[in-house]
């Protein structure tokens, strides 16, 4: 494999999981005051803002690799949604409070397999860049983990809401662990994640807290994907509209 | 042409001890650990290494402007501050006199990391008898925590 063609695919493995973390970070700070209680706001803001500065260490080293115009703001603000490769997961409207748990809950069990695997890249940068995010999507974990076990054995209406908030998003789990096919070269050269190789793991520590949480996995086998390669559900494109209407309005503006 | 005087290494290390975290400005960037590594080369480049806490901590492009304008004041121009991914912070690297600066400031410093409960002690009447409040906090690196004897809410700097 050529270099240029490592550093090209190296982009687009590490735009991936920036886009991840950006998109997750818009629609936790959708949410910030609409938490049922003033810490679960600040919960909500402090896990935006560790998944924003994940995202911006990734661009930046993109952008490096990248050259010409690439930079982290034109990475989140100035592509179009088709250019996107978040997982549908992360762009899943935040509904009600079980929604963002269960949605979160979801992303912090893949990222804390995910960010331990790269914390062993044999790419320096990025093995730092994921343990540092691994300590914190840990905590992040934590945190989900004992609101899905609040929720779920909770009362009959937060029970009922969680249930449906895991039937919602289960559906988009399934993507995360699709291994993309650009990335075949990186993961051998121990560069990349399998994620594939993760799924067993993620499935025993979801069934694990699902039964201790009185919930269940929807038996519907069906999972959507197609945000690896861009093709969104309509949510994302309503996100990219707020989220990039400054920068594009006023391109280039500083202050 | 004017001449100037080198700094070593050990002096610019030195004047770096004017620059604080801003949040909590009783740390050095030395004491908390932030700052890596200074060096110069024989025409005086500078070139300070410092390390992220947090992924998204805002204070660390505050922090990267203060080294600027800290060497700038004495008189030295030539400098690149270079973030550093590896090693990973940790609180261990907080040194003795952070945690009791942290203490003095009214925030309770970090257990060690291998600790599986913390031992939180109450700023500010070192009671034990204290309690988590949330896992979040006033910013990324504190939880909010209440003391049980006094009854003050406080901030706790997490270990990790």
């Amino acid at each position: 494999m050529t270099v240029a063609t490592t550093t090209n695919t190296l982009v687009g493995l590490l735009v991936r999981h920036a886009d991840d973390n950006t998109i997750l970070c818009q629609r936790l700070g959708e949410y910030v005051s609409g938490a049922p209680e003033l810490e679960e706001d600040l919960a909500v803001a402090n896990v935006a803002l560790d998944h924003v500065g994940v995202a911006m260490h990734l661009y930046e080293y993109a952008a490096e690799l990248d050259g010409g115009e690439a930079s982290m703001d034109n990475y989140a603000m100035l592509r179009s949604e088709r250019e996107f490769t978040n997982a549908l997961l992360v762009e899943q409207p935040n509904v009600d409070f079980a929604h963002v748990v269960a949605r979160g809950f979801f992303f912090d069990v893949y990222q804390t397999l995910l960010w331990a695997q790269l914390s062993a890249s044999t790419d320096e940068r990025l093995a730092g860049i994921a343990a540092r995010a691994f300590k914190e999507a840990t905590y992040h974990l934590r945190h989900s983990r004992a609101w899905m076990l609040r929720l779920g054995d909770g009362t009959a209406e937060s029970h009922r809401r969680v249930q449906a908030a895991v039937d919602a998003v289960w559906r988009f789990t399934g993507e995360l662990f699709v291994a993309v096919d650009a990335d075949s070269e990186l993961v051998a050269e121990g560069i990349g994640a399998d994620v594939a190789a993760l799924k067993p793991e993620f499935d025993r520590i979801v069934d694990a807290t699902l039964e201790e949480a009185t919930l269940v996995r929807p038996s519907d086998p069906y999972q959507a994907t197609g945000g690896r390669s861009g093709m969104h559900t309509e949510h994302l494109g309503h996100l990219l509209a707020e989220m990039q209407w400054m920068q594009r309005t006023y391109p280039g503006a500083t202050w | 042409m004017v001449t100037k005087t080198m700094l070593s290494a050990a002096e610019l290390t030195r004047i770096l001890d004017v620059v604080v975290d801003p949040d909590i400005p009783v740390m050095t960037i030395a004491e908390i650990g932030i700052l890596r590594d200074v060096s110069v080369t024989e025409n005086g480049a500078v070139t300070v290494g410092i390390t992220p806490t947090y992924s998204g901590c805002p204070a660390l492009a505050v922090m990267e402007e203060d080294i600027v304008a800290a060497l700038a004041g004495a008189g030295v121009e030539d400098v690149t501050v270079e973030v550093r991914h590896t090693p990973v912070w940790t609180t261990e690297w907080l040194t003795d006199e952070a945690k009791r600066k942290l203490v003095g400031f009214g925030i309770a410093p970090p257990d060690s990391v291998l600790a599986v409960v913390p031992e939180v002690l109450c700023p500010q009447c070192s009671s034990s008898g204290t309690a988590k409040i949330s896992e979040f906090g006033s910013t990324a690196c504190k939880s909010l925590w209440v003391c049980t004897t006094c009854l003050e809410p406080f901030d706790y700097f997490k270990a990790i």
